[in-house]
């Protein structure tokens, strides 16, 4: 397909594998923000052909796996309310709450729906007048746009059925989380080439400033992905540290206007809480005052339900922070695998653990 | 979650007042909202993410694949 096909070329990605390899004078330690980049790096084996001296650290960047348990747990009562219709995307469904996910509610009679757009949602409510659909709102800033026409939608048609649960993320107060440890070891940063179409790269600049680390906004085929490495390695090889776009087909400096509009008329920045790395300062968006009506956790307060503490066992923290390769936690592919989840990231399809349950767990030797 | 698909635009219509499109996908045809790219033209390739164009991709930079690491690193004077 085009744009897809060309960056996918097993030879040219083997030739910049090795340009970067040869470019190479010590070892460095990079980061990708995106789970979905975390996929195709495993998936292609891109973390081996970019040899020994690079190694890559797994970010924060699976919306479903940081989707606090309170959220969960109040979709999952949403959906057994009898008039509800709970509407997310299909990767929720197999995340565990703390009594079991929405397909067991389900299972249980609700009636939960997988829809490819939010709009899908909105369109759902107007053909059924009688149920209230309320639409599980989960995503970085680059399902923020969508999410936001769907609310400004629902509001212009004066839907009064149609509500929104809202766990919206963003990626620089995670980054800067990350970076600020001091025990950090990433030296550069892939960032989430989606979520800078959107937002662009000046919430980047200060970043990699204060930090002094490269940040490289990179897509997600193997050819990016490999080519945003070696753009980072250079950097840190001469000994610079800036923002230098990878994924030029998808990204502009400035971002999208319209998007970022959209996403501005519907959302403000809220402090927000991370499943397994705790309340981030400034690292939400929650909806506006004048959306509040479309507020799920409003119109059905009494049903909301507060986080509470996960799995002791589960260590999604400190994979999200890449601390922790999940091969390496004591629990994978023993007590956590995808039929029986500790946490979000064995059954998201951009969790890291499931990543490595997939591509690695046979030369692993997981059962 | 976060993945974006490229499709060729093949239709423009007006829906309930938004501006909606007809998206190609290798065959696969899906409504798409275009509220984000007013500046999308039929036959465009967009980049698509949960039905809605986060922007108009440019075609002059597919033709770049495996040329721009060879180009960047030589003007920058890297080693490759």
């Amino acid at each position: 397909m085009k744009f897809v096909d060309a960056y996918r070329d097993p030879d040219r990605v083997r030739a910049a594998a090795a340009a970067l390899r040869r470019s190479v004078t010590r070892p460095w330690t990079l980061m990708e923000i995106c789970g979905g980049q975390t996929h195709a790096i495993l998936e292609h084996g891109l973390d081996e052909l970019m040899g020994e001296d690079v190694t890559l650290l797994h970010g924060p960047g699976c919306p479903v796996c940081v989707t606090p348990l309170g959220v969960l747990d109040t979709a999952m009562a949403l959906a057994l309310l009898p008039d509800v219709i709970l509407c997310s995307f299909g990767d929720m469904l197999r995340v565990p709450g703390s009594n079991g996910d929405l397909l067991l509610a389900r299972a249980r009679g609700a009636d939960v729906r997988v829809v490819y757009a939010p709009l899908d949602a909105v369109r759902l409510a107007e053909r059924e007048p009688d149920r209230q659909i309320v639409f599980l709102a989960v995503g970085f800033e680059t399902t923020a746009p969508a999410v936001a026409l769907a609310a400004r939608t629902a509001q212009q048609r004066a839907l009064k059925n149609f509500s929104l649960l809202v766990s919206h993320v963003r990626v620089p107060p995670a980054l800067e989380a990350i970076l600020s440890d001091p025990g950090c070891a990433v030296q550069a940063v892939l960032a989430a080439g989606h979520v800078c179409t959107v937002m662009g790269i000046r919430e980047y600049e200060p970043l990699s400033a204060r930090y002094r680390v490269p940040i490289v906004p990179t897509g997600f085929e193997p050819l990016d992905l490999v080519e945003g490495a070696a753009l980072a390695v250079a950097q840190l090889e001469s000994g610079r540290a800036r923002v230098e776009i990878q994924y030029d087909r998808a990204v502009r400096p400035e971002g999208n206007a319209a998007a970022r509009a959209l996403i501005e008329q519907v959302f403000e920045v809220v402090d927000c809480e991370w499943r397994g790395i705790g309340v981030l300062p400034q690292s939400g968006l929650g909806l506006r005052a004048s959306y509040h009506e479309l507020d799920a956790r409003r119109r059905f307060a009494p049903a909301v339900v507060p986080s509470a503490r996960g799995s002791d066992a589960c260590q999604a923290g400190a994979v999200l922070r890449g601390a922790l390769r999940p091969d390496r936690c004591p629990a994978f592919g023993v007590r956590c695998t995808p039929e029986h989840p500790l946490g979000a990231p064995m059954v998201s399809s951009e969790g890291a653990c499931a990543a490595y349950w997939r591509y690695r767990s046979l030369e692993l030797g997981a059962p | 979650m976060c993945l974006a698909v490229p499709g060729r635009l093949t239709a423009i219509v007006i829906e309930g007042g938004l501006r909606m499109g007809t998206v190609d996908f290798g065959g696969v045809r899906r409504s798409v909202c275009l509220e984000g790219v007013p500046e999308a033209r039929v036959d465009d390739w967009l980049l698509v993410h949960v039905g809605f164009a986060l922007r108009v991709l440019d075609p002059a930079s597919a033709s770049l694949a495996g040329q721009v690491l060879a180009g960047r690193l030589e003007e920058e004077g890297g080693t490759a």
